[in-house]
């Protein structure tokens, strides 16, 4: 029924969502393809969970149903169990391994979560689940800032989207001072092995 | 200089804005309000830009300003949120009788789930109110568009033009088709015409009389030129506005008729005919009815469905799921979209005041000092006070200092404290302090002042000491404003300084009528944009309690490791509270700047 294909982009307000989201916006782009994306903005990015939808050649609404989302790209474990029932059951999920426990946790004297805990919580959910410490892969390539990047580099093999293209927009979409450490880092997670 | 048309992704409001580029837009004014701000944003830091802009003080104050821009003869436009529009709604009243000269656009972006707003009102009924055209997109490139053809729709008209955008065409992103920018070389001047800008009785009521006379021609232009149409396709019909068009559009069956509106009012004649081609309608908007009772109206006899029958909600945000089930309800077609899966259990993250932000001291030295205290405060980022039990209402902006007022004529010897931003006091907050020492309220008003309109993505105000454009202006003295309104006790604290802050609020506590106490601390997102950097506090975890008094702060860079004892994270801004709560002294500063 779908035409598009449609990526689930969450992590914590901060942690450069948005900017991962353009890249695979202006790829499209590039490409001359329609997409639609869905941002979080206003009080919720004050250090709240955030989620950007992109769907890639899509034409109409930019948010994608429950249940029907091709890959979820997270930024921490936890949120990506949060939004996991976005993904069909078909789809995959790309996660940085890493993990910031909300405070909430801690003023409401709630038990602390592990991150092996939530790994194998993931791993049980019958999605492909691709875990890749892209936080330490970003700080090789110069800045642990570029994570978004080297999550971008890892998704690359499985987005619609040509690599020339993703390489582009990443270029076009960092600050001017960061491309060769963005590069890099897009390069570096292009090697993750799925 | 005209630019190259193109294609790019964009966000609604930055396309918003580049269609104001490109209608040769003269004059910009606005009150920021997620999710309208981003518009202004743009145009602010246009380079080399030929339009004069302002961020106003409020939104009644920026309506008016553009409002005179286009009795000059100028094309202007005013932004708000939908709420904004209520502040507004007093020129908005009678600049339809008035009329215009210049095209005015009046953007208020509206919040159907509220996501960050106090309620989900429909502007449209505004545009019905107050008889004007009113556009309503359905996608981002629609909004574009929409605005481009807006200014002259207005001046065909002579009738301000409300453009009615959602979040979800705010904030969508899209590849847009862009054209060039126009720069305007309009020179205001003002024609005197006391019959149509003096709106005495005499002169309001043959106003009135004209505006009316206009509605017909409105309706059926909006028709020829292409904003309501029908693609008529068999006896059932889906007939959809704004952004519910493009949720429609994704899924309706090829046998199903499609009318789309984008502007309003909706021509009746032409309405009835449609209908009239059709033996079963479903309804689809978001918020209110206004389309669905329009249809209703020349039913006769075709069944409607919509709202009205429980179909579809009268609240909330749609999406094409959504949709979708409402047409599988009415039998139009099959829902194909998956039961929503259950969401696992993980712990909240909810949006939370940042590590070092001067509002969580205040509140929680103001729990400290009125442990009986009654707390109403306003619309900013210090809402999330809620989370730290420090907020007791909220109901509008400025609405602090008068719900104060309120509470403390009605409850005799409350303990009131109300808490608002700098802003936010001076869109609306000011009022109710003059109001309160004229009538003797026994209240203290804490101004939070981070010296920018933060929550909206740290916009200038007259209390940053610069304009939206980056040009330097007198700074305002909150002291003297409060003084000047009649206020004996008027405090300026370091938030920071928990022990003084204490001090203070104590001193408040024992003296009558209005206290004003001002916090000043600049919002900690600006000082790390500006690079302004204090060494972090570490915990010694031998000296540790684990009584956990500083985890009760809130603050984000503080948690408990695995033995329970505290410690910072690397997101501490080293404002130092915490080292004033800690009982046994084991927090200082220590830790590198970050």
């Amino acid at each position: 029924m779908k035409k598009s294909y449609d990526c689930l982009i969450v992590g914590i307000g901060g942690q450069g969502t948005i900017l991962a989201s353009n890249v695979l916006g202006d790829a499209c782009v590039l490409e001359g393809r329609h997409v639609r994306g869905a941002e979080t903005h206003g009080m919720s990015q004050r250090g709240g969970s955030v989620e950007t939808h992109i769907r890639i050649d899509g034409k109409f609404g930019s948010l994608i149903a429950p249940g029907t989302a091709d890959l979820l790209i997270a930024f921490d474990v936890l949120e990506a169990l949060r939004y996991r029932h976005f993904l069909k059951p078909a789809g995959t999920m790309i996660v940085n391994r890493e993990m910031v426990v909300p405070t909430s946790v801690y003023s409401n004297k709630l038990p602390v979560p592990t991150l092996d805990a939530v790994e194998a919580e993931l791993k049980a959910g019958g999605h492909k689940v691709v875990l890749i410490d892209a936080t330490a892969i970003a700080a090789e390539a110069g800045s642990p800032l570029a994570a978004n990047i080297v999550l971008m580099g890892a998704a690359s093999h499985t987005l619609p989207l040509a690599v020339k293209s993703l390489a582009e927009a990443v270029r076009r979409n960092v600050p001017p001072k960061t491309v060769e450490i963005n590069e890099k880092a897009f390069n570096l997670g292009r090697e993750v092995s799925f | 200089m005209a630019e190259e048309s193109s294609k790019k992704y964009l966000l609604g409001n930055d396309a918003i804005a580049h269609a104001c580029l490109e209608s040769g837009i003269d004059f910009v004014s606005g009150y920021p309000g997620t999710p309208s701000s981003e518009v202004i944003d743009r145009l602010r830091t246009q380079k080399d830009p030929w339009y004069y802009l302002e961020w106003s003080v409020n939104e009644k104050v920026a309506f008016e300003n553009a409002l005179a821009a286009s009795w000059c003869g100028l094309r202007s436009i005013v932004t708000m949120k939908h709420v904004g529009l209520n502040v507004a709604a007093d020129p908005l009243m009678t600049s339809s009788s008035t009329g215009t000269k210049g095209g005015f656009v009046i953007l208020s972006a509206d919040d159907p789930y509220a996501h960050s707003s106090q309620n989900e009102q429909d502007s449209r009924m505004y545009a019905k109110f107050a008889q004007i055209p009113c556009l309503d997109p359905s996608s981002v490139q629609e909004a574009h568009d929409f605005i481009k053809s807006a200014w002259e729709l207005s001046e065909k008209f002579a009738l301000p033009v409300l453009f009615r955008p959602t979040t979800r065409i705010c904030h969508s992103k899209s590849d847009v088709e862009l054209g060039a920018q126009m720069p305007s070389e309009r020179k205001g001047s003002f024609e005197k015409n006391p019959k149509q800008y003096v709106v005495v009785p005499a002169h309001t009521r043959p106003l009135h009389v004209e505006l009316t006379k206009k509605q017909s021609a409105v309706a059926k232009h909006l028709v020829e030129a292409g904003y309501n149409r029908a693609e008529i396709r068999g006896k059932k019909a889906v007939i959809a506005g704004g952004i519910s068009a493009s949720y429609v559009e994704e899924i309706l069956p090829e046998d199903i008729s499609f009318i789309k509106i984008g502007a309003y009012p909706v021509d009746r004649e032409w309405l009835a005919e449609i209908t009239a081609q059709h033996e079963e309608i479903l309804v689809v908007e978001e918020l209110m009815p206004i389309i669905e009772e329009a249809v209703l109206a020349v039913a006769n006899g075709v069944v409607v469905h919509g709202k009205l029958d429980g179909i579809l909600p009268h609240e909330g945000e749609f999406s094409t799921a959504l949709v979708a089930k409402a047409l599988a309800a009415v039998g139009f077609a099959e829902n194909n979209y998956p039961e929503a899966p259950v969401p696992a259990e993980v712990p909240a993250r909810p949006a939370i005041l940042c590590p070092g932000c001067l509002h969580r001291s205040v509140f929680y030295a103001m729990k400290k000092v009125f442990k009986d205290g009654i707390f109403p405060s306003d619309i900013g980022c210090y809402t999330l006070g809620l989370q730290l039990g420090a907020v007791d209402t909220t109901i509008c902006m400025g609405a602090s200092v008068t719900v104060g007022s309120g509470i403390a004529h009605a409850i005799e010897g409350a303990e009131v404290v109300s808490t608002i931003g700098d802003s936010t006091f001076l869109h609306t907050g000011v009022n109710g302090l003059i109001n309160a020492v004229y009538n003797n309220a026994n209240q203290t008003v804490i101004i939070l002042d981070n010296r920018i309109t933060a929550m909206t993505g740290h916009q200038p105000n007259p209390n940053t000491g610069m304009t939206a454009c980056g040009v330097e202006s007198p700074k305002i003295s909150l002291e003297e404003l409060a003084r000047a309104c009649g206020v004996k006790f008027v405090e300026a604290v370091d938030p920071y300084d928990l022990t003084h802050l204490l001090a203070v609020l104590k001193e408040a506590k024992e003296k009558e009528g209005v206290k004003v106490i001002i916090a000043k601390q600049p919002c900690v997102i600006m000082n790390k944009r500006l690079g302004i950097k204090r060494s972090r506090y570490v915990v010694d975890s031998d000296r540790c309690l684990k009584c956990g008094a500083c985890i009760r702060y809130g603050c984000p860079a503080l948690e408990t490791d695995e033995n329970g004892a505290a410690r910072t994270t690397s997101l501490c801004t080293g404002c130092g509270v915490c080292a004033d709560i800690c009982p046994a002294g084991a927090i200082h500063r220590g830790g590198a700047r970050s």
